[in-house]
């Protein structure tokens, strides 16, 4: 599921926002949890000491509508207890809290151990000692000054109004995870965990018809510090619209969408129909996330997650076949919790486990899954996976997916090129609405900017598009993967999976892919 | 350097009562020095577990406490929190709001503070649900559990409690408080091949109306029925909703504002610019509300502005009745200001469940809905899919189980195509878990798009 975007924690000043607590501190803090969990019964333990940092600059036409910088400070305990899990946090972060806390977990795993069944079974896992990790940045979005910030979402704005635009709305989104987490395995990990989400949306309305086309930023969110702001040439990609790699130009990509919403306004309907659609990766990594990284968490095949986020058309037995075709030969697919820049990258995750690559979807055919420590003996693995991860400190830790990525095509093969072999197609660019059942087979995805292709040409704008395949079906229409030069990240702050509900920030590449006969269907409704 | 570690623990809040609130509040207050200051605490004790595999998976147990200034010098304004409590930590939040003000841009949209407004004590709070324990969420567990062992089921559910309290108090004299208490279930039934799947889900202020054992045999009913769904063509169908499908559905619509409307990006934009209030939108029978008294679904009274909530109409018989109406845009309109929704209502008929399966010739009974996103915001058209037992019914009867189908529908398109309506049920939604109350409804010209394998 990707929810809303939620706020949380609590207002701080910006000077605030640069302290940090010694890493001493936080060892002496977690030896009380550790000492007194392991006093009352546990036979395992692990605390994380959570400090979130969130600013977020919110502004719309030419009015700033908030600054919010905010802290949330606290600390989660878990315990194992007879074979059962328990987990208790408070943000009252002193030896007597922190005490307490240890204890309320153990008394909550115990309470459910009277109800049985299977013991937790927990992969072996070696202590680090202290050790640290840190996202690799080269501005700190928190050191920027709020004005410089501002400035620019407003020169941004301008540029859209002046353009035509009816209404824009704009934000800097800036994460500081500063994450510590120590257990009875003899671990002491310190991270500090950067991401910086630059959005916007600009409005164009027609107040003859009674309509309105809007057009969302082309800028991803991103595992990196304020430096994603700062224009580079070499960083887009110029094509019918221009995309961005490691870099974003926010003030050109919002000329562009001005002009882009007030295209859509007037773009041709489109014709339902079976079309060979050309994905960006702008538009491809909410499709990998929904379809391929979702259904390959091992939570959801064994039926974790049927509660809420669903089970999975995959299965154990259709791993252990060794010959389940998951897509074609093109789809290479790897779980990657270490690459730069994604929002994923952590160098141990948060039970303690330091972090790696793998493949998932080989040549076509499924290869893995993603694993935890009490999960990894499911799938004859001896270690877990490291993707065990909490929103906070305030949230017991599971299961989320890693950067869950398609490899780019080993074939030389440049966008242009792959566009000229289309005879009747669609190229999408950014993405839309989605939608997917709990299973993971049946999904709809809509996009921000849809062009139709005719012939090995772009010959306009369409609009009201939205296509609906199965998950099976669509990733063995894969004829075609652009090189790695076309290579780029997109992804989500609001990955969500659990109850109560988790956000997870995950980053899914690609390059411009192609799909052949997938089914488009028309939008477009009227109302009264 | 703020965080430093302390010997003693000053920090944690229980559920403050009103006295207690306001004494505290106070005392913050006096520590301002700004043109206008707003204070707000909240607290939050509570604890969930979850469970699948017919298994505790994860439970926890959570408490917060946090207050937070807002200080105003002229318009430009500054927030800033704490969650210590001691008087050095009161005042030093204070003035860094007041630091943080003088740094801040100017909202030109800033309204003047309200004054002493008056809140009728709300229901909201239950003291056998504040009283909940992990033994207790626990043993309700185990009640659900019963079920799905004796039936040779997988459970996977989810129960969680939670106490809360809200005060607010401004340098114009307003005060407000509310506590709250809350208990939501939810939980899904398969059978051990993965062909059938069954769900139920409940929400109340007083604990003792949940029946943990109850609402999973309804969820195993379903599991079971819903075993060798066949396929049907998708196209248009009369559907009947039950109310946690109709719930789910509509959530997308509950927002009626005023100035999205006016500025004319809204389902309730006028052709030619304006708004639809005052015209008819959707069949006769349908009338939607708020009303913070209503005992099955209780709200606070007052809002974040600190205007008092009221019963207020949105659609009355089908006519947009009202807009909500911030004080910024109530002020710039010559209106009354219009709080949003504090709860949502929709009043139901006296069809039940059965006759309307019973003059149903072809249709489908949907049980739940699922990841439902907005297709378009002008049409309010929204994709999702069924889930969780989905019926064929022909000539009054279920005939069968049908397999899953995606839809493209919009709530506008469906609420003008209501042919009966049931008694409203509290319901909660299967992704925000808010509660409505929402009847189920029998609706015609359903548009299902597509099919789905998933069970």
């Amino acid at each position: 599921m990707l929810p809303d975007l939620s706020a949380f924690g609590r207002q701080i000043d910006q000077s605030q926002a640069l302290d940090t607590v010694d890493v001493r501190i936080k060892k002496e803090l977690s030896d009380v949890a550790l000492n007194t969990a392991k006093s009352k019964g546990a036979s395992y333990a692990d605390i994380r000491i959570g400090r979130y940092l969130n600013q977020a600059i919110i502004t719309r036409e030419n009015r700033v509508q908030n600054v919010a910088s905010s802290e949330s400070y606290g600390i989660g305990v878990r315990v194992l207890v007879n074979g059962c899990w328990g987990f208790a946090a408070t943000n009252d972060v002193t030896k007597e809290g922190i005490a307490k806390t240890a204890e309320k977990a153990v008394a909550v795993a115990k309470a459910n151990s009277k109800i049985g069944g299977k013991p937790i079974e927990l992969a072996p896992q070696k202590g680090y000692g202290e050790v640290s990790w840190k996202t690799p940045i080269e501005i700190n979005a928190f050191e920027v000054p709020i004005k410089e910030k501002v400035d620019l979402l407003l020169t941004a704005n301008g540029a859209a109004m002046a353009g035509g635009a009816n209404f824009v709305n704009s934000m800097i989104l800036a994460i500081n995870e500063q994450k510590y987490f120590a257990s009875t395995d003899g671990s002491y990990i310190d991270q500090d965990i950067h991401r910086l989400y630059p959005n916007f949306s600009v409005t164009k309305i027609d107040p003859v018809q009674g309509g309105f086309e809007t057009r969302a930023a082309l800028s991803s969110p991103v595992g990196m510090g304020y430096e994603y702001l700062t224009p580079s040439e070499s960083e887009k990609v110029q094509g019918v619209v221009t995309r961005y790699k490691n870099r974003y130009d926010i003030l050109e990509d919002i000329k562009n969408a001005t002009k882009n919403a007030t295209e859509k306004l007037t773009a041709k309907s489109v014709e339902p129909g079976k079309y060979d659609l050309v994905l960006d990766p702008s538009h491809l990594w909410l499709t990998i996330h929904e379809s391929v990284a979702h259904p390959t968490e091992l939570d959801r095949v064994l039926g974790y997650e049927a509660n809420f986020a669903g089970t999975s058309f995959l299965s154990l037995e259709k791993l252990k076949s060794g010959n389940f075709h998951f897509g074609s030969k093109n789809v290479n697919i790897v779980g990657d919790k270490l690459q730069k820049g994604s929002l994923g990258a952590v160098g141990y995750d948060d039970e303690g486990v330091e972090c790696g690559k793998w493949d998932i979807i080989k040549d076509g055919v499924l290869v893995n899954f993603q694993a935890i420590r009490d999960q990894a003996h499911m799938i004859g693995l001896k270690a877990s996976q490291g993707c065990c991860y909490a929103q906070s400190w305030q949230d017991v830790q599971f299961q989320r997916m890693p950067n869950v990525s398609l490899q780019p095509g080993k074939t030389p093969l440049s966008v242009d090129e792959m566009i000229k072999g289309v005879e009747k197609g669609v190229y999408i660019v950014g993405n839309g609405s989605f939608s997917i059942d709990q299973q993971r087979y049946n999904f709809q995805f809509g996009g921000q900017l849809f062009y139709e292709i005719k012939n090995g040409k772009i010959v306009g704008m369409l609009n009201d598009v939205a296509y609906q395949a199965n998950t099976q079906e669509f990733w063995n229409s894969c004829v075609a993967v652009c090189d790695e030069r076309d290579y780029r990240l997109g992804g989500a702050f609001n990955d969500g999976k659990g109850q109560p509900s988790q956000s997870n920030a995950v980053s899914h590449g690609t390059s411009t892919t192609r799909f052949n006969g997938v089914n488009v269907i028309n939008t477009k409704r009227r109302i009264g | 350097m703020l965080l430093t570690q302390k010997e003693e623990s000053d920090n944690h809040m229980p559920i403050l009562n009103k006295e207690e609130a306001q004494t505290l509040l106070k005392k913050v207050l006096s520590y301002s020095k700004a043109d206008e200051c707003e204070i707000s605490l909240t607290g939050r004790e509570g604890g969930n577990i979850r469970y699948a595999l017919n298994a505790v998976s994860t439970a926890g147990d959570i408490s917060t406490t946090t207050l937070s200034v807002s200080s105003t010098f002229g318009k430009k304004t500054g927030t800033a929190a704490i969650n210590e409590f001691d008087d050095a930590s009161l005042e030093k939040v204070v003035r860094r709001s007041e630091e943080l003000a003088q740094l801040a841009p100017e909202n030109r949209e800033h309204m003047p503070l309200l004054g002493p407004q008056t809140f009728a004590e709300s229901i909201t709070y239950n003291a056998n649900t504040a009283a909940m324990t992990p033994e207790s969420r626990a043993e309700m567990v185990a009640k659900s559990l019963d079920v799905t062992t004796k039936a040779n089921l997988s459970a996977a559910g989810f129960l969680e409690n939670a106490t809360t309290f809200d005060a607010m108090i401004n340098s114009k004299g307003l005060f407000a408080y509310n506590k709250a208490a809350d208990v939501i279930f939810s939980v899904t039934t398969r059978n051990q091949e993965g062909t059938g799947s069954g769900y139920a889900a409940r929400g109340f202020t007083d604990v003792n109306k949940l029946d943990t054992y109850s609402a999973t045999k309804i969820a195993a009913t379903k599991a079971a029925g819903s075993i060798g769904a066949k396929a049907i063509e998708p196209g248009k169908y009369t559907v009947i909703l039950e109310p946690v499908a109709a719930t789910y559905m509509m959530e997308n619509m509950f927002r009626f504002d005023a100035r999205f409307a006016e500025e004319g990006r809204s389902f309730l934009s006028k052709k030619g610019g304006g708004t639809r209030m005052g015209e008819k939108l959707m069949d006769d029978k349908v009338t939607i509300y708020s009303d913070p008294f209503n005992t099955e679904l209780p709200a606070e009274t007052w809002d974040r502005d600190g205007l008092p909530l009221e019963k207020t109409y949105w659609i009355k018989n089908g006519v947009v009745q009202n807009l909500s109406y911030s004080r910024y845009w109530a002020d710039k309109k010559g209106v009354k200001p219009v709080p949003g929704p504090s709860n949502i209502i929709m009043e139901g008929g006296d069809t039940s469940l059965e006759d309307m399966i019973k003059s149903t010739e072809r249709g489908i009974l949907v049980s739940r809905l699922w990841y439902i996103r907005m297709v378009d915001p002008q049409s309010l058209l929204l994709t999702g899919l069924t889930r969780d037992g989905t019926f064929y019914i022909e000539n009054g009867k279920i005939k069968f189980p049908v397999k899953n189908f995606r839809f493209n529908e919009s709530p506008v398109i469906m609420l003008n195509n209501v042919e009966a309506l049931g008694k409203p049920e509290r319901s909660i939604s299967v992704e925000s878990y808010r509660s409505y109350l929402i009847p189920p409804m029998k609706i015609r010209d359903f548009t299902f798009s597509s099919l789905s394998d998933a069970v």
